[in-house]
Formats: C-alpha cells, sequence, structure tokens
C-alpha cells in the first residue's frame, strides 16, 4: 500500500463492536471510525490531544478508574465501554460545571446549531442552572475588540485550550495564550496586545475549533445561524494549493455569511489561510460588474448582450479578415475554471484562428513547464501536498511558502517541528521558514545556479550521489558533471555570498536524506536564469535519486488557483490542452477532426510577446479573460501604452480592474463562488468548483460568454453545462481521459488519470520518466540581466505577501485583511535605512532605469544589506512600474527577481 | 578549594587522599560552634549570632583552636535560634544576642555549660545537655537530615570530611549501572515527594526507555503551606542531592542534569549553586568525572512559585520554558518526559537518602519501616503542638508518637482534634485513629496520604469545615485551570464551603461536595486534581456532625465561623472591670462597674475584641 508507514494493526472491542485499526490510533478515533461518537470539547485531529474537558472519559475493562479516550492509543485485545450509566452522569456533572461558566446565549448565538457544547448539553440534559448561572462580567476591551476579523467573548469561552493549542500547533503563530487566573482566567495575546499588532496570521483556526461560540467571526455576526445557512463545498479561488472550503451562504440576502472547512479534507485538512477565510468579500461586493460595458466616446456605457456580442464579433470579424487572424490575441485566466480555459483556447484556436493565446502562467511557472518537460517530460508537481509531511528532507528555495502557500507551509512547518524533517532554506530573505530551519542559505538575488551547482559538485566530490539511479534512470550526466565541476563551494561564496560551509553542509544534508523534496517557486522561475535554475533543481534531485519516490520529489508551488489547470487545458501558445504541441501534424490532425475546423500549425505570441507585437503594431486586437497586465506585467508603463494603443480590447472581468479600463468592450462574468467547474491545484488535483450563489444582474459565466461570441463569429461552440465540457476535454486530452465530473466529486482526482478505470497519480515518474529517461542538463552560471551599479546599487525583488493576493483586485476588497495589510511598502536593511536617514514608515521613492514609485519603508534584517523588496500587490506604488521585462530565452518569463533599484527618501510634497 | 589547595581531583584515590588529609588537619580537640541557620532560626536572627560569634573567634587569637560555621537546619524549630558547641555537643536553645559573649567565655574557651540555655525537659523538669536526650530528639531517625546541624553547608570539605561522595566513590569503581539500581531497588525505597513510588523501578524504566539524551531532575519546588523539609536539606547538605543526582544519573545513563527550586527559597538556590560550582571545580560534576568516563553536568533552575509546577509534568513544562501546566500523562515522563525524553524525577529527600543507601547497603535500608514502606521520612510538624519542627522518623511510627512524643503534645492543654497530612491535598485524621502506623499505605486508607510530609496538628478549637475551605481555597487558587474537574468542580466546591461557614449551607450540600469530590478523583487530569477534594472529603468523612452543625443548627461547634456563635459574658466570672466595655468598638456592652456586664447581641459585631481583652476569660463564645 501506497503511505504504508509499517505501523502494526490492533484489534479491539469498543461497545461489542470488533475494531482493527493502526497501532498508534486513540481510542477516540478508533471509536469515531466505527461510528461511535464519543463526547468531546477539547478534542481536534490536528494537534495532539490536551485532555481537559474530561469529557471523552471511557472505561477499559480491566483497568481502574477511567481512561480519557482522545490521550489512549488502542492496544491488543483491549475491551473498551465508552458509556454506562455512571460516565453519562460523570459527563452530565462536566457539562454542568461548564455551564456554569459559560453565558448560554443560544437565542442570540451564531454558534447556534453548530455548537458542541450546545448538542452535548441536549444530548446528557445537562442543567445549566445546578451550579448557579454565571454572573456576566461587564464587557471590557480584549484582544480582539479592534479585530475586523474576529470576535472572542469571554463569557462563552469554556477554556479548553484548543485555540491556544491549534494556533500554537498548526499555523505555529503562537499568537494566543491564556492569561489571568481563576474567574480571571481566559484567552489572549501576549500582554493582551491587539490581535491586528500580535503575531495572529488570521487563518481563522480559532473560529474553527471553538466548541462554544466564543470565538466568531466578526463580520458574520447576526447573518445566518446554523440552520439560515446553505453549506456548498469547492475549491478557494486564491492560490494553487486548492483548499477544500464550505462557503456558508444565506439564501436569503444572496451573501456568503462565513467560510468553514473540515479537517477531512484534502489537501488542508480543514486548514485555511487568511485569504480563503477572511478574502470573500469581494464575491457580493458592489463593485462588481453587473451588465455589459460599451466605451463610447471615452467613457463607458451600459449596453444589452446581444449588442456587446454583436460589436465584438464584428470588429474582431473585420480585423482577421483585414490583418489575419495572427493579429488578434488571446489572455486566458488562471483564475478560471478549467471548463472556461478549455472553452477560451478552442475560441482562440478554432473561431480565431490563431495559437496567440497564453495567460499568467508565462508570468509565473513558464520556466517550470520548459525545464522540468526537458527534463522529466512532464512540468507539475512531481508529488502530492501530503507526502511533504513525512519527508526527511526538505529543500525550499525561492518559495516564501507561508506567505505565498500557506497552507503548503503548514506541511514543511510540521515536517520540520514535529516529524524531524531537516528543512533547508534557501532564500534572500528570512522568511518565517527559517525559524524552523536547520540552515538558511540566504543566496544573493539570481545567483541560484550557482549555488545549486556548488551543492552537487559537492554531492559529486564526495561521492553522494545515487550512482544506480543515475545509471539506470537518467542520461547526459557527464555533460552534467563537467558543469557543475568548475562551481566549488568557495567560487560559490564568492558569486552568492553563502559561506562555502553551509553549502556543503546543505548538500550534505539533502544528498543523504532517504527522501529529499524540493519546493521551489517564483524566487527560481521569475528570472533571466528561470529554465536554468529548474533545470538545476531537476539536476539536483536526479543525481541523488529523489524523483519518483513517495515525499521526494521536484515540486513547483502554482501560484494561481487554476494556473496548473489553465496550462494543462492548452491556454498556452505552443500546445494544445494535455501539452499536445501545435507543431505536431499527427496532434493537429486529431484537434482538426475534434474541433471540424483548420488549425494553425505555427506557435503564437507569448503575453510579453502580445505586448510588445502590439507596440510594433502586428496584434490588432486583444482578447482578455480574467487578466490584469496593467498591474501584473513587468515594466507597466510599457504594458499600459500597449494596451492604450491596441486597437480593439475585450475584457471579461468580475470588476472593473486596471486593466479593463482601457477596454473598448467589459463583459461581467462570474466569480468562483457562482460558477460550476473544475480546478486543478498544484498537486495535479482536479476538484470540483460548485455555485454557492446567485450571479449578480446580467453576468454571465465566462465559457457562455466565450460560446456566445464564437458562435456569432460563425463557429458555433454549445454546451449544456460545465460537465460536458470536461467529458470533450476527457476526449481529445490523454492526461485528463479518466476525468468525469461524477469521478472527482468527492475528492478529485490526480493526473495523469488515463481512463475511467485509473486511479490517479500520487506521484510522477515511477519507474520512468515520462520522457523515458530523465535528462542531465549541462547549465552553467548567468549573471541577471540588471546588475547593480552606481546608479541603482541596490538589488530588486519583488514578490507577494501573506494578506494580499496577486493584484489585489479580490483581497483588497476584504475589511479583515485591509486593517492587517493596508497598503504597499518596500523592504530595506536597517544599516540602509541608515546610511539613507530612512525612519520604519517612511514615505520612499524606489526607482529603476523603467520607472519610479512612492512607498513606505520597511526597515528591519528581513532583506539583507544592498537588497530591497516590494511585494506587488498595490496600485498604489505598484512594483512593476520598476521590474525588468527582460526574457528567458526559452520560456520568455520576464525577470521580476532581480533589477537594480535606487531608493531615497521621498520628498515631503511628494508624499500623499 | 582555598582550605587546602586542592585542585581538581582526577581519581578516586585523590579523593580519598584529600579526605584523609581534610580529617589529619582537624584537631579532635579543636572546638566548634554550629549556628543553625534553618528558616527558623535564621528567622529568629541566626546570621547576627553567627557573625558576633566569628568576630569572638576573631578576637580570641590565632592560638584559640575554634571556629564557628554555619550549619543546616537542627529541627528543633519551636527553639530557635540553636546553636550546638563540639566537641561535647552542647545544645544552647533560644540564644539571643547577648549570650554569645557568655557561651564564648564559659563554654568554648572556659569549658563549661551554660545552664539557663540549656532545654528543660518539661516531663522531669531537668536542664537537657545534649541533643540526643532531649524528647524531641529521642524517637527520630537520622538519615535523610543526619548532615544537617554538623556540616557547613557552603563548604565541600566539610563533606567530604564526612564521608561525602565516598557513594559516588564506590558507584564509580566498581558498581555496573545495573548494580546501582539494584542496590537502590533493594533497599525499598520509595518517592518522597507524594507519590510514593519505587525509586528503583523509576530509574529502571529510565534506563531501558529509549531515546537520548536521557535527563535526571531533582524537583526542589517544595509547595506545601508549613512544609519545609527539603528546603532545610537544600540549604542544609545541598551536596547530598548532588550525591543522589549523580549516582542515579550514572544508573540511568544520564548526562543532564536540573535541580528545580521555588525562587521563594533564594538561600537554597544560593547555597544549591554554590555547592555545584564546588562540585564542580573538584571534577565531582562535569565532564569524567573523577578521572572516569562518566560526565554529568547540573543546572539549578528557579521555579516562580505554582503550586501545580511540583507536578511533574507541569514542572517539566516550566523547565521547558512553556506555562507549568501538567499534561494528560498517557506516556510515563520516564519514556517521554522533559524535552519529549526519558527523564527520570525525583524530589529532593529521595535523592538525599540515595548516598546513605549506596554506603551502607540496601538491606540496611530496608531494615528500617514497615513492610511496604522502607526508611525514614521526614515531616515537618506544626500546628497546636508543642514542639514545631522538622522531624524524621522510622516508618511504621504511629502518629501519637510524633504527636506526644516529638511533638510533646498540645499546646496550652487543649485536646487533640486531628492532624492533616500530606500537604494541602492531604487528609484530615481524627484522635481515633492517632495509633494508626505512619506509611503509605495506611494513610491512604484513612482518607489522607504521605504526600511530602506536611503534618498540621489541629487542637479541640478548629473548625474542620474551615479547616476544608482553607485547604480548598489554596488549591483553587494554585490550580492551573487547564481541565474542567478541577478549574470548575474546585470553584464549586469553595463556593459551597463559602456558603456552610457563613451559615448559608443548605440541605444537600455535603451530598454536592461528595459528588464533586467524586468527580475531582476521578476524573481530574493531574495529581493535584485528582487529590484536591481530599480535605473536604476526610472531614466530611470523620467530622461530618460539624458540617451537620452548620448546615442543620446554623452553628460552628468550634466556635470559629463568625455569626455561628455569639459573645456572652459569663456573670459568675465577671467582675465588672469595664476594659470589655472601653475596648468594645460597637458600644455593644453595658454594666456598672463591678457589677457583671451583659452584650447586647444585637448590636454587637462579633469582632472578638472583648474576648481577647477580658483578664478574667469571663468572655465566652457560646
Amino acid at each position: 500500500m501506497e503511505g504504508d508507514t509499517g505501523m502494526k494493526e490492533v484489534s479491539l472491542e469498543i461497545d461489542g463492536k470488533k475494531v482493527t485499526v493502526q497501532e498508534d490510533t486513540t481510542i477516540l478515533e478508533a471509536s469515531k471510525g466505527v461510528g461511535i461518537d464519543i463526547p468531546h470539547l477539547c478534542y481536534d485531529p490536528r494537534v495532539p490531544p490536551i485532555g481537559t474537558c474530561r469529557l471523552c472519559l471511557v472505561q477499559i475493562e480491566g483497568q481502574a478508574g477511567l481512561s480519557i479516550s482522545c490521550n489512549t492509543p488502542v492496544a491488543e485485545g483491549m475491551r473498551v465501554c465508552t458509556e454506562n450509566e455512571e460516565i453519562a452522569a460523570i459527563r452530565k456533572t462536566i457539562l454542568e460545571l461548564i455551564l456554569s461558566q459559560h453565558r448560554v446565549a443560544c437565542t442570540s448565538c451564531d454558534q447556534e446549531g453548530a455548537c458542541k457544547l450546545q448538542d452535548y448539553a441536549y444530548r446528557y440534559q445537562a442543567d445549566e442552572a445546578r451550579f448557579g448561572l454565571p454572573e456576566r462580567r461587564p464587557t471590557e476591551r480584549n484582544y480582539t475588540t479592534k479585530s475586523e476579523a474576529i470576535l472572542y467573548d469571554p463569557d462563552k469561552c469554556i477554556l479548553c485550550g484548543l485555540c491556544v493549542k491549534y494556533c500554537e500547533e498548526v499555523p505555529m503563530a503562537e499568537a494566543l495564550t491564556f492569561a489571568g487566573m481563576l474567574d480571571e482566567m481566559r484567552v489572549s495575546t501576549a500582554f493582551g496586545t491587539d490581535l491586528p499588532e500580535s503575531p495572529c496570521v488570521l487563518c481563522g483556526g480559532c473560529i474553527a475549533v471553538c466548541p462554544s461560540g466564543a470565538m466568531v467571526d466578526r463580520a458574520a455576526i447576526g447573518k445566518g445561524r446554523e440552520k439560515d445557512l446553505i453549506k456548498t463545498r469547492t475549491v478557494c479561488a486564491y492560490c494553487g494549493v486548492g483548499c477544500q472550503l464550505d462557503l456558508n451562504v444565506n439564501p436569503r440576502t444572496n451573501k456568503i455569511v462565513r467560510v468553514t472547512s473540515e479537517p477531512e479534507y484534502i489537501p488542508n485538512r480543514g486548514n485555511l489561510c487568511v485569504k480563503g477565510k477572511f478574502g470573500m468579500d469581494f464575491v457580493g461586493h458592489p463593485d462588481r460588474l453587473t451588465t455589459p460595458l460599451i466605451k463610447r466616446n471615452g467613457k463607458f456605457e451600459q449596453a444589452s448582450w446581444e449588442e456587446a456580442i454583436k460589436l465584438i464579433a464584428d470588429r474582431l470579424g473585420q480585423i482577421k479578415s483585414k490583418t489575419g487572424p495572427d493579429s488578434i490575441a488571446g489572455l486566458s485566466s488562471a483564475k478560471c475554471t478549467n471548463e472556461d480555459n478549455y472553452v477560451f483556447q478552442k475560441f482562440v484556436r478554432a473561431a480565431v484562428g490563431t495559437n496567440n493565446v497564453d495567460h499568467c502562467a508565462r508570468l509565473c511557472h513558464a520556466s517550470t513547464v520548459a525545464g522540468l518537460a526537458r527534463a522529466f517530460g512532464s512540468g507539475a508537481m512531481t508529488n502530492s501536498i501530503d507526502e511533504i509531511r513525512n519527508a526527511e528532507c526538505i529543500f525550499v528555495i525561492g518559495s516564501n511558502t507561508s506567505e505565498a502557500h500557506p497552507v503548503i507551509a503548514l506541511h514543511i512547518k510540521e515536517a520540520a517541528a514535529r516529524n524531524g524533517a531537516k528543512l533547508i532554506v534557501a532564500d534572500p530573505r528570512d522568511i518565517e521558514l527559517v525559524r524552523f530551519a536547520k540552515l538558511h542559505l540566504q543566496q544573493q538575488p539570481g545567483t541560484d545556479v550557482a549555488l545549486v551547482n556548488a551543492m552537487m559538485s559537492v554531492i559529486i566530490n564526495e561521492n553522494l550521489l545515487d550512482k544506480d539511479f543515475v545509471k539506470a534512470r537518467t542520461e547526459n550526466f557527464e555533460a552534467m558533471a563537467e558543469a557543475v565541476k568548475e562551481m566549488t563551494p568557495e567560487k560559490a561564496e564568492k558569486i552568492t555570498t553563502v559561506p562555502a560551509e553551509k553549502i556543503r553542509e546543505a548538500a550534505r544534508i539533502y544528498a543523504k536524506a532517504k527522501t529529499a523534496s524540493i519546493i521551489f517557486s517564483m524566487g527560481i522561475t521569475q528570472h533571466t536564469t528561470g529554465t536554468d535554475n529548474v533545470l538545476s533543481l531537476a539536476n539536483l534531485a536526479m543525481l541523488t535519486g529523489n524523483v519518483g519516490k513517495e515525499s521526494a520529489g521536484v515540486n513547483p508551488l502554482r501560484g494561481q488557483n487554476n494556473v496548473q489547470g489553465a496550462c494543462d487545458l492548452g491556454a498556452l501558445p505552443n500546445v494544445y490542452p494535455g501539452y499536445q504541441s501545435v507543431e505536431d501534424p499527427q496532434i493537429q490532425a486529431k484537434f482538426k477532426k475534434a474541433w471540424k475546423t483548420n488549425l494553425s500549425g505555427k506557435s503564437g505570441l507569448t503575453v510579453v510577446e502580445m505586448i510588445h507585437a502590439i507596440e510594433a503594431g502586428s496584434v490588432k486586437a486583444l482578447y482578455m479573460m480574467g487578466e490584469n497586465p496593467a498591474l501584473s506585467d513587468p515594466n507597466l508603463n510599457r504594458t499600459r501604452k500597449a494596451l492604450e494603443k491596441v486597437d480593439f480590447l475585450v475584457s471579461q472581468e468580475v470588476f472593473l480592474s486596471e486593466s479593463a479600463q482601457f477596454a473598448d468592450v467589459v463583459l461581467p462574468s462570474l466569480c468562483f463562488a457562482e460558477k460550476d467547474g473544475t480546478f486543478t491545484n498544484t498537486e495535479r488535483r482536479i476538484q470540483r468548483v460548485r455555485k454557492a450563489l446567485s450571479p449578480p444582474g446580467e453576468a454571465r459565466d465566462d465559457w457562455q460568454i466565450l460560446c456566445d461570441v464564437s458562435t456569432a463569429m460563425g463557429y458555433a461552440m454549445r454546451y449544456e453545462n460545465a460537465s460536458e465540457i470536461m467529458d470533450e476535454i476527457a476526449s481529445v486530452t490523454p492526461i485528463y481521459g479518466g476525468i468525469s465530473f461524477d469521478r472527482i466529486e468527492p475528492v478529485g482526482l490526480q493526473w495523469p488519470c488515463l481512463d475511467k478505470d485509473h486511479p490517479g497519480t500520487k506521484y510522477l515518474h515511477k519507474g520512468e520518466f515520462k520522457r523515458g529517461k530523465g535528462k542531465f542538463h549541462a547549465v552553467r552560471f548567468r549573471e541577471p540581466a540588471e546588475t547593480p551599479d552606481k546608479k541603482f546599487p541596490f538589488i530588486l525583488s519583488t514578490g507577494r505577501q501573506l494578506y494580499q493576493f496577486h493584484t489585489g483586485t479580490l483581497t483588497r476588497k476584504s475589511r479583515a485583511i485591509d486593517q492587517k495589510s493596508p497598503t504597499g511598502y518596500v523592504e530595506l536593511h536597517h544599516e540602509d535605512a541608515e546610511k539613507y536617514s530612512i525612519g520604519e514608515g517612511d514615505f520612499v521613492e524606489v526607482s529603476t532605469r523603467r520607472g519610479k514609485v512612492i512607498t513606505k519603508a520597511s526597515v528591519g534584517s528581513r532583506v539583507a544589506k544592498g537588497w530591497l523588496f516590494m511585494p506587488f500587490h498595490f496600485a498604489e506604488g505598484p512594483a512593476n512600474m520598476l521590474t525588468n521585462d527582460a526574457l528567458d530565452p526559452i520560456a520568455k518569463i520576464p525577470e521580476f527577481k532581480v533589477c537594480a533599484a535606487a531608493i531615497k527618501k521621498a520628498e515631503p510634497d511628494l508624499e500623499r | 578549594m582555598t582550605e587546602l589547595g586542592i585542585k581538581r581531583f582526577s581519581s578516586l584515590v585523590e579523593l580519598e587522599g584529600m579526605r584523609e588529609k581534610l580529617l589529619n588537619s582537624r584537631s579532635a580537640s579543636a572546638k566548634s560552634i554550629h549556628v543553625c541557620t534553618g528558616p527558623g532560626c535564621v528567622a529568629k536572627g541566626s546570621f547576627k549570632l553567627y557573625e558576633i560569634f566569628c568576630a569572638a573567634v576573631e578576637g580570641a587569637g590565632s592560638d584559640v583552636q575554634v571556629q564557628a560555621k554555619c550549619v543546616g537546619c537542627h529541627g528543633f524549630c519551636e527553639r530557635g535560634p540553636i546553636v550546638v558547641i563540639e566537641p561535647g555537643g552542647i545544645f544552647y536553645q533560644r540564644v539571643e544576642e547577648p549570650d554569645v559573649a557568655e557561651i564564648f567565655r564559659e563554654t568554648v574557651l572556659g569549658g563549661r555549660v551554660v545552664e539557663r540555655l540549656l532545654y528543660e525537659d518539661p516531663n522531669t523538669g531537668k536542664k537537657v545537655e545534649k541533643a540526643n536526650e532531649i524528647p524531641f530528639y529521642k524517637v527520630q531517625e537520622r538519615i535523610a537530615l543526619s548532615g544537617n546541624g554538623l556540616l557547613d553547608p557552603t563548604e565541600i570539605s566539610d563533606y567530604i570530611a564526612e564521608g561525602g561522595y565516598t557513594a559516588l566513590a564506590k558507584v564509580l569503581s566498581p558498581m555496573t549501572p545495573e548494580e546501582v539500581i539494584s542496590e537502590v531497588e533493594l533497599s525499598g525505597l520509595r518517592g518522597r515527594g507524594g507519590g510514593g513510588f519505587p525509586t528503583g523501578r523509576k530509574w529502571r524504566s529510565c534506563r531501558q526507555a529509549e531515546g537520548s539524551p536521557k535527563y535526571v531532575i531533582c524537583n526542589g519546588d517544595e509547595g506545601d503551606p508549613g512544609a519545609f523539609m527539603d528546603r532545610c536539606i537544600m540549604e542544609g547538605n545541598p551536596h547530598s542531592v548532588i550525591e543522589g543526582m549523580l549516582i542515579g544519573a550514572y544508573a540511568i545513563g544520564s548526562e543532564h542534569g536540573y535541580i528545580y527550586v521555588r525562587n521563594e527559597y533564594p538561600l537554597s538556590v544560593e547555597r544549591l549553586k554554590n555547592a555545584v560550582a564546588q562540585a564542580k571545580e573538584l571534577g565531582l560534576v562535569g565532564e569524567t568525572i573523577l578521572g572516569s568516563s562518566f560526565s554529568f553536568d547540573i543546572r539549578i533552575n528557579r521555579g516562580g512559585g505554582a503550586f501545580v509546577c511540583g507536578e511533574s509534568t507541569a514542572l517539566m513544562a516550566s523547565l521547558e520554558g512553556r506555562p507549568g501546566e501538567p499534561r494528560a500523562k498517557y506516556v510515563h515522563t520516564v519514556e517521554s518526559g522533559f524535552r519529549g525524553k526519558p527523564t527520570n524525577l525525583n524530589n529532593v529527600e529521595t535523592w538525599a537518602n540515595i548516598p546513605h543507601i549506596i554506603n551502607r547497603g540496601g538491606k540496611w535500608f530496608a531494615g528500617i519501616g514497615t513492610e511496604k514502606s522502607k526508611g525514614t521520612k521526614v515531616f515537618s510538624l506544626v500546628g497546636n503542638v508543642v514542639n514545631t519542627g522538622l522531624v524524621e522518623v522510622p516508618m511504621g511510627i504511629t502518629m501519637r508518637r510524633i504527636i506526644d512524643e516529638i511533638g510533646g503534645g498540645i499546646r496550652d492543654g487543649k485536646r487533640f482534634k486531628a492532624v492533616q497530612t500530606g500537604g494541602p491535598s492531604g487528609g484530615c485524621i481524627p484522635a481515633e485513629h492517632l495509633d494508626a502506623r505512619v506509611d503509605f499505605e495506611e494513610l491512604t486508607k484513612l482518607g489522607s496520604m504521605m504526600g511530602s510530609g506536611g503534618m498540621i496538628v489541629m487542637d479541640e478549637e478548629t473548625c474542620m469545615v474551615r479547616v476544608a475551605k482553607y485547604f480548598t481555597d489554596f488549591l483553587q487558587k494554585e490550580s492551573c485551570g487547564k481541565c474542567t474537574p478541577c478549574r470548575e468542580g474546585l470553584a464549586q466546591m469553595l463556593y459551597i464551603l463559602d456558603r456552610i461557614t457563613d451559615g448559608e449551607g443548605q440541605v444537600g450540600d455535603i451530598e454536592r461536595l461528595e459528588e464533586l469530590g467524586g468527580l475531582l478523583e476521578g476524573t481530574a487530569l493531574c495529581a493535584l486534581g485528582k487529590t484536591a477534594a481530599n480535605p473536604v472529603i476526610s472531614t466530611i468523612r470523620y467530622f461530618r456532625d460539624e458540617y451537620d452543625a452548620h448546615i442543620l443548627d446554623g452553628r460552628c461547634p468550634a466556635k470559629e465561623c463568625r455569626g455561628l456563635f455569639r459573645y456572652e459574658i459569663d456573670p459568675e466570672a465577671c467582675n465588672g472591670c469595664g476594659i470589655c466595655l472601653k475596648n468594645c468598638p460597637a458600644d455593644a456592652i453595658t454594666g456598672e462597674k463591678k457589677v457583671p456586664h451583659v452584650i447586647n447581641q444585637e448590636k454587637c459585631t462579633l469582632c472578638g475584641t472583648c474576648w481577647e481583652k477580658c483578664p478574667f476569660t469571663a468572655v465566652l463564645k457560646v
């Protein structure tokens, strides 16, 4: 069995039922497995047992006294009685004691109907007044008084400690603690700091685990109780982790009241991050687009669907016939469903007749797809999220996982803090994961190849490589070995600034681990050497035999909720769905037949190339679905000029984004909460997206709009529903061959899933690489496109932070998030700050050869001396005014992570 | 050591050689003044006495062979400050500053006894010269306390000269760890911190447990009100604890030791630190001890004063830097304790017994005590007893002998009512069980426990409901609040007890207390919670009539609960002196001079001033 941990099985009897479970299972868990619900208030499967509520006591035959079932492991032949008269009486008394301190206010409580305490009190008929009713404590401020996200009511708190434990064990934020003694005892932050100023990361776990309604979503108060709400399980719309969550919608108001998740959900085990938990305000936001808009005389006017679609079909038709189909380009979207993406690329390829289709994956993982496809034959995360927890070594490079993929970071932290995994973090910044790391390699931005090559030279020199694997499974080893030979740790130290000894230690830890998993993200990919970086990591993994087995692999973390799916479904200029080359005549023939039309055999333009082609005048029309290049692309001044210049611009959007404002026609579409369909997460898991509420105004599903436009252009497309589209996808996309809505209903499936009987694939390249043999590449270090000089002495990197997402279109509509992360900033080292007389919170001007922005200074030691970091989410002070649009020659990904910059204190009159 | 210029010992031979040298250098005729610096005597100014003695020694010149030294608690705190002159063991009690010159002149220089400072045996009226002739000491058998009163706890050379670290030497050559454990098992020694778990067995489990490093911890977090046994050992003979730990560490296979001492014991902390530093300097603690391959380091950690931190898992949490709260321990700490590693924790007194067991053999130790409880136990004898202090008695002695013979019976000729043993969560034992033997099982059977050795004697004027309330209040305040039964159950019990002592008890309150007590015993998370109801349950068991009197009759039989008795003036005894009238703050007393006075019950606020002031004990509580 996969994932077999070598645990023994144990048989026992619970209430007369025979049970067989693994030996480390607790009695409580074993009981749960056979449907026996032992009452408990302080147990949660995600945290070690606390054992304080004492409700879960059971009688074990032959043992004196009662045992707590949440903390007692099963044993062979054990006979357990989970309830008898004595135990029931004890439970009743304990509940009565708890109720003596809990203000029973079920009538006005949001938790009513979903409250464990209420359920048990009813089950045991506990008398709430038996030990006297608690005195109402005067309402005084507590640590949540100022929080927009969470409300804590000490009068309802039963001091079970689950929230404190969760905070300590799962996000490991350690924001919560108990304060006070006796009557004064309550949950608090250290020194009672207001929540927004505390280490709290707003994951909302405390609310999720609270059994008594003491912690609630502040925004949800009074908006609906359990029985008023309909829960729809769907996939989070933010990052690529693909957390399963329940949208709790009040059908009366058609509003999301709160977001919840359950411990049994995969892959997030019921854990969420701030965006999934508190970032859904955008869904029913008043700024949502509700009707089509047509720009007349520079102003948007409301229009009917017929009008708008006719206009688009006419204009695109004219351009197509005048300057040819290649003068039209389409930007698909990693936020939209697989079905939307499939229909979009089909529209561009079949109805327009060009391969000019791309999407923002170009800006994040194009180099991953290019690199891993060359090395392994497939460009996706090799292993599953769940496997990270059991890895012996985790090498995180260029991924600030805690902020960009917070729920995957929980797995990494668990591995390092609880399971003894050795964590190596290679990152120019002192990121949160460093706290849990055995080793932090703080390499200079843009020097990853030097670092990884040096590690490999150590591994080869010290004979730590997996010779059998190299011999049996790979090719081109010698060329690679020759290329890395020159990169001694000492030489790498000069390039990367990482001490040679640390490089050696990292190499040894990584090479000696039985299972070593590489995790990377934008810090690796967004370089002019992005493909090289990825190839280096693939080399490293193959050299040590860490591919094709559990808890190892090379694992790119995908940025957008469905960036994996958008790539899978062919929203790329060179491949049809399933990474089938547009230039391969046989494949072309297959799609011509399936789509019943002629297709272009020439690869199309990539994102940045489209912008450049507009500048050059060769692209006349751009059709955007949910993309926001006016904030997300490098060298914004240039991008915005292009958007202004293009003859005809269509935007299918949920908000009038920075980019949509340039459009000639804007079409209102649906957000994830209003859609049916699928997303594919970073671990290749295709999961169901389910409609939870009605869309605003006349907004329509993206694929429906596209079908209408396509049909109006003379290429008829018609589907009854998303499921029907998936069936068509399965018929033309081998890796999705076995996918259908009914099969993925419970927990999704991981591709490749070749046919209806295929179980999906937990990890790739087992036994054989997709391309046959894994291929080593001789990669040598190259400098970034721009290096610091006298005028621009700093290295500037851009990236994400925890609270915001991408261009902020969605997250910046949440009050809870806004409170925690109100505006942009630039991180700089305190010694640099001193040198330039910059103080914390001062306004500064950051400039590069491409532009300048004013933002706030965040002074500290998170970045090293001489380096700057800016999050790119903020329209005020947009980091992409500064970034370099130099491209990786293979993947055409721009170098967001390195450019030369200058910083100075902003002139007072420039302060806003 | 500066005294003899000893450097680090690199072998057992060097240690032995040093001991001989030390003994040879000490003349048998040299006088030694032992000033008690136990907590009781220190409180009565014994440090000052020591200084004055030192000055006297200085003034006497170098040709007089005499030294003054601070020693650990003698135990007879009731009679402090205590000064003993050696050789001869002349035992002076209640010594005050002006007495120093006389003692020095008469006894030290002149060899004469100062009669008036000797203890007078109340039974015979005779002055007693030596400690072992005093009834308080006669019945005692001192093992753990044997060095107290003898050694200067600040000087390792004193300990070495008296045979200190011979047990360690014996262990390092030629005993194997297995042999050490077997010897401790043979002794039958059980944990002196209260649990009474067999020490040898604990060591064996820890030795066998998988995982490294292993830790050895000394629990010096003595938190029971009125208890100071461990404190006196730590302050009086710190090296005995260190030596015990070294032997334990050797047996278990540990290199890291911690002593967790409550911060309220600054002198203990100071003396332990000093002792560890001295032992380190001599190579008795640290790397390659006495030239062997055995290494062991000891750190001193100070607790913040939470009672619950005496519980092993809470103590370990506190040592780790986390809140001192017990955890639900399905896995024993010997397997997964401090930092999740195998950890052996024993309390101070247990460790202090170890060197004696090794030196004199497990068999010798097992020859003392009862079938299941071996050796001796130190108690702090306090309350309404004539001789309060620290006593060490063989297991199996009756309670009556401790109270009557050592304690000298009840103060002021009053009658005995109960003795509370085992610390705050112990129980109260009434007169009818005074002949019970003091051992682990017997005390538990009576509804109390051995605990760490608190022993509070109460006379007839003690209200047992109030006693229960006092301890419940203490325990509730000291509860960490983590588990429901302890946090909420104790609060409810206290609430009910408050009600009863206020005269507002309800029928059914006793049953409610019993129910909650049963709940605590059966369901609380840690030992503190499980035993927290003992004071209430044991007083209900033996003194239920007192509860009934409060609840049903609105009367406090011991006349301690305000409002449940009243003051009256006995007209027979009152001669109308007017003192009560003058002092009454409520103008509740009337009466002409020389005529018996009367208390106006309406006006009386029950402050008790008249009762205190009346020179003729004419004011009565009724």
